[in-house]
């Protein structure tokens, strides 16, 4: 008789275990139709790591820089760990995940992030720590990432945070429970449409031009963190035209980067030099780049990467060719797909 | 006795209250019936039930009320 | 914390784990802890209160208890000597010596509640009266905060001052004792209001882990958390809508405002105390029903027997039978029944005496005219229906329809409409504008709303709205199922892949349907590019 009772208690965890975690697999969002830059972040974990370069930021790395080009031209390794509206802290920390898989020789991290000071929006928190495989940094990333009305438990059991998406599942939600569909190119998220960037808002008198403590904070532990691993870090700015980048942040990332001695790249300077021409390499108005803009400005960072920090060229690794020959394809197939796309909306 | 029964059955004509012990319990007479019997019982014996001697177990049956009467005629 | 909060949830594993590892003896002292914490935890300022009110019910009670015993222990001794009106008038020294220690420590503790409840309200009418006589002094309010349960704490201690007074529970010798019972976390927030004598066993006995027992205290608490979560806090938007803009919802809005509140109330307070009483049961202590299917009454004095039922019979108790079985109000009943004649001479002291109560109802309710409004519009309710019962009578006499389920229903719906209307003042919070929207109900004819789509943007969707239907037919199924008995126990006579079923189905449910966390109102991802 006990037996049975232990027989039967056992099955019965067991049975509420499984459903539970299918439930929280279907309920969860897949990120490969819609917002697809949801599963960026995640996408790095099934790649070789033997990356030279990582770039670390929000959306200004992951929409602008093109790694297919700067292996294709340059013969560098690179990968973009990018998620939408990525808050210094949790570069921070997604630098200090990557580097427990591999030390790349160069980390790029964008600068528009430390406008931001404080948590901000709990969607995008989710895009960017939920794809993220648990670690220390994980944990600290989501206790320095939650707003007010966020709970620590939803990170660790997704299914409360996701539990009402019963209603809006579709067939995708059942095909990609387990697997996944490649999304990005190395962590590029490619767009070849076009809107012309016209009468781009100026920026709005702010109260205070300093940035936050806190923020700076964090700049200085991805610079200690960099040096700790001797990892050149290389501050950019890309060049959209917004959100609105102040003269006054201009010169306090440039006296950063005097200060710590660190190379900073400021793109909206640099329009000319890289040939950018925002009426057909934008496919927002001037918020972000398209294919065409990505690879104009990929094009010139390959060219400084080359020559001012030194990186060889792989090109001549066999297995490392091979890989890129697999992800050439995918990228060529993906932009043709978009340009028919496009042709036939029209 | 007789007095006491008249008292309820002029307010409750349906009920039997020569057998009926769960006056309370089964929510026959509620707490305005109670005030009222009260009242009469003031009135006609001249006695006072306070309220603490207002617990189901003084009012579930006619007997139990009557009882509680002659106690209190008792102490007088 | 609230009961729907993780922090709540852990308080309860935590203390259940603790529970049943704490030697027997012990575990009255561990729950003590627990409720102590859960008070600090809300606010340490407000253990003040609850302790004030502790110490001094605690040495009222013993004092009035000594005084009994003295007596009794007299009266023993002297048995023989003392003559019968001896006895009388030592019986009445001793009697009035417990009445002026009881009066005291009512006071007092009564007075606290009033004056952190309704400071303000005074002051605020104060200030209305001497606005209408042209002064422009204005009195400030108190910044006060309510302590948390104060109403029902401090009920549930007077009544056990009130119960040792009249010889009916003994008092406690055990402060501590006497503590827990007066801050048993699960009751503090919403109720209910337990007996002494009915709370005393369980709380200071020791309880075995018996998985029977504790299965049904989860399987309450899980009924109680559908009930708020699926039901209560989903059709809370709707509600909220409609009730907060009553510019643009008039007419039968406000109809399907006051359904959906009576409904809202209706699965908010019952699942609340479904958790409480059901958190109780896991820790082997019963607690007193406070619920019993209300909206099944046939007139409101029933609804009134069968809902929030530990204060209703609170308030007979202690208010409703000393007013009106008191002297002066028997002298009182006399002196109408000679001037007026029997018919008034017998109704004007119930009359009165409930007026009382539904007006400390009332006001007991919240600090501010339109909850008194409210409890008086339920005794004139009541009252009325008193009054047209010998028309009832004739009525039914006639026509014998009395036991018909058409009747009966018609008996309900009545009573659940009644109720809701009167609910209206403790939606809008305010006298006049209550009165308005009643009456936009008749003046305004909109009710196309109800099909053309409009309840649809009231914040509910489509979706939303078959699962509150599909709940409220299951709140209601199941009690009718209550009629027979308990429905926790008709399915536990089920097999164990059906029992696992029903409440695993009950536990996805909330799970899944539940109104809770972040993604509750924002469901998507709104990506606007940055």
């Amino acid at each position: 008789m006990k037996k049975v009772k232990i027989g039967r208690a056992v099955c019965t965890i067991a049975v509420v275990l499984i459903s539970l975690y299918l439930l929280q697999k279907l309920l969860m969002p897949k990120y490969v139709t819609d917002v697809i830059e949801g599963a960026l972040i995640a996408e790095y974990y099934e790649e070789e790591k033997d990356h030279d370069v990582i770039f670390i930021g929000d959306c200004e790395v992951y929409e602008n820089f093109s790694p297919n080009v700067l292996w294709d031209e340059y013969g560098i390794n690179s990968y973009i760990r990018g998620s939408a509206q990525q808050l210094i802290w949790q570069s921070y920390y997604l630098l200090e995940d990557t580097l427990r898989y591999e030390k790349p020789e160069v980390v790029v991290f964008n600068v528009l992030a430390m406008k931001y000071n404080e948590p901000q929006k709990e969607a995008y928190n989710r895009m960017t720590l939920e794809g993220m495989k648990w670690s220390m940094s994980k944990v600290k990333s989501i206790q320095a990432s939650m707003t007010k009305e966020e709970h620590f438990l939803d990170y660790v059991f997704p299914i409360l945070r996701y539990h009402s998406r019963w209603s809006e599942l579709t067939a995708d939600d059942l095909k990609y429970m387990f697997r996944t569909k490649k999304v990005s190119h190395n962590g590029y998220y490619m767009r070849v449409d076009v809107k012309p960037a016209e009468n781009v808002p100026g920026g709005k008198v702010l109260a205070d031009y300093q940035f936050g403590d806190n923020a700076y904070d964090y700049l200085d532990k991805i610079t200690q963190l960099c040096k700790e691993n001797d990892i050149q870090l290389i501050l950019i700015k890309a060049p959209s035209l917004y959100p609105y980048w102040y003269d006054e942040w201009e010169q306090q990332m440039e006296d950063y980067a005097e200060e710590n001695n660190l190379m900073y790249i400021n793109f909206l300077k640099l329009i000319e030099e890289t040939g950018l021409d925002f009426s057909t390499d934008t496919y927002d108005g001037g918020l972000h780049l398209n294919l065409s803009g990505a690879e104009k400005i990929t094009r010139y960072f390959g060219q400084v990467l080359k020559e001012e920090v030194g990186l060889s060229d792989r090109r001549d690794e066999q297995e490392l060719v091979l890989r890129w020959q697999e992800k050439q394809k995918f990228y060529e197939q993906d932009r043709d797909e978009q340009l028919e796309a496009l042709q036939n909306n029209q | 006795m007789e007095e006491l029964l008249e008292i309820l059955r002029d307010l409750h004509p349906e009920v039997d209250f020569e057998t009926c012990d769960s006056l309370i319990d089964d929510k026959i007479l509620d707490s305005f019936d109670i005030v009222s019997i009260i009242a009469e019982i003031e009135d006609q014996f001249d006695v006072v039930i306070t309220a603490e001697k207002i617990i189901p177990r003084n009012f579930n049956s006619a007997e139990a009320l009557y009882a509680l009467i002659q106690e209190l005629e008792d102490e007088d | 914390m609230l009961f729907t909060s993780y922090e709540f949830i852990g308080f309860i594993l935590i203390l259940f784990a603790a529970y049943y590892l704490t030697p027997g003896k012990k575990q009255w002292i561990l729950l003590l802890a627990a409720s102590y914490l859960f008070y600090f935890l809300a606010d340490p300022v407000y253990l003040i209160y609850i302790l004030t009110t502790t110490v001094t019910v605690y040495l009222a009670a013993r004092h009035i208890g000594r005084i009994a015993e003295e007596q009794s222990v007299y009266i023993k001794e002297n048995k023989t000597s003392l003559s019968k009106e001896e006895k009388k008038a030592y019986k009445a020294g001793m009697k009035s010596r417990q009445w002026k220690c009881l009066l005291v420590c009512l006071l007092f503790n009564i007075g606290i509640l009033a004056v952190v409840k309704y400071t303000n309200f005074v002051i605020s009418n104060v200030n209305s009266v001497m606005k209408w006589a042209g002064s422009n002094n204005q009195l400030d309010f108190w910044d006060i905060a309510l302590p948390m349960g104060i109403s029902f704490y401090t009920f549930q201690a007077v009544g056990y001052l009130i119960d040792v007074y009249r010889g009916v529970a003994q008092a406690e010798q055990n402060p501590f004792k006497l503590a827990l019972f007066i801050s048993f976390f699960p009751q503090l927030v919403q109720g209910p209001i337990s007996r002494f004598n009915d709370l005393k066993e369980g709380l200071f006995s020791e309880h075995r882990f018996q998985a029977d027992t504790v299965c049904r205290g989860l399987q309450r608490i899980l009924w109680g958390y559908f009930k708020k979560m699926v039901i209560a806090d989903r059709i809370l938007t709707a509600v909220n809508t409609i009730i907060r803009d009553a510019d643009s919802y008039r007419g039968a809005y406000v109809f399907v405002g006051m359904l959906f509140y009576a409904l809202e109330l209706y699965a908010d307070f019952t699942g609340g105390i479904d958790i409480t009483i059901g958190i109780a049961e896991t820790l082997g202590i019963k607690m007193a029903e406070n619920f019993n299917r209300p909206f099944f009454s046939k007139s409101i004095k029933e609804y009134w027997r069968r809902w929030h039922i530990t204060m209703g019979t609170w308030f007979t108790d202690y208010i409703f039978y000393p007013i009106s079985v008191c002297k002066p109000m028997l002298k009182f009943a006399r002196f109408t029944k000679a001037h007026f004649g029997d018919v008034i001479g017998k109704r004007l002291p119930v009359y009165l005496s409930s007026f009382v109560v539904w007006f400390a109802t009332g006001i007991w309710h919240g600090a501010s005219w339109n909850f008194i409004v409210w409890g008086l519009g339920n005794w004139v309710v009541i009252m009325i229906s008193q009054e047209l019962e010998p028309l009832y009578e004739r009525f039914h006499n006639r026509f014998h329809i009395k036991d018909k389920f058409a009747f009966r229903l018609f008996q309900v719906i009545r009573t659940v409409l009644l109720m809701s209307c009167l609910r209206m003042f403790d939606c809008y919070r305010d006298v006049p504008l209550t009165f308005k929207m009643f009456g936009t109900m008749f003046t305004e004819w909109n009710w196309q709303i109800l099909w053309d789509g409009s309840l649809l943007l009231l914040g509910l969707s489509g979706l939303d709205y078959v699962i509150l239907a599909a709940g409220t037919i299951l709140l209601i199924a199941v009690s009718l199922m209550q009629r027979r008995e308990s429905v926790r126990t008709q399915i536990a006579v089920k097999s164990y892949p059906v029992r696992f079923a029903i409440w695993f189905g009950l536990f996805l449910c909330i799970l899944l349907m539940g109104a809770y966390g972040v993604g509750y109102d924002a469901s998507q991802f709104i990506y606007n590019q940055f």
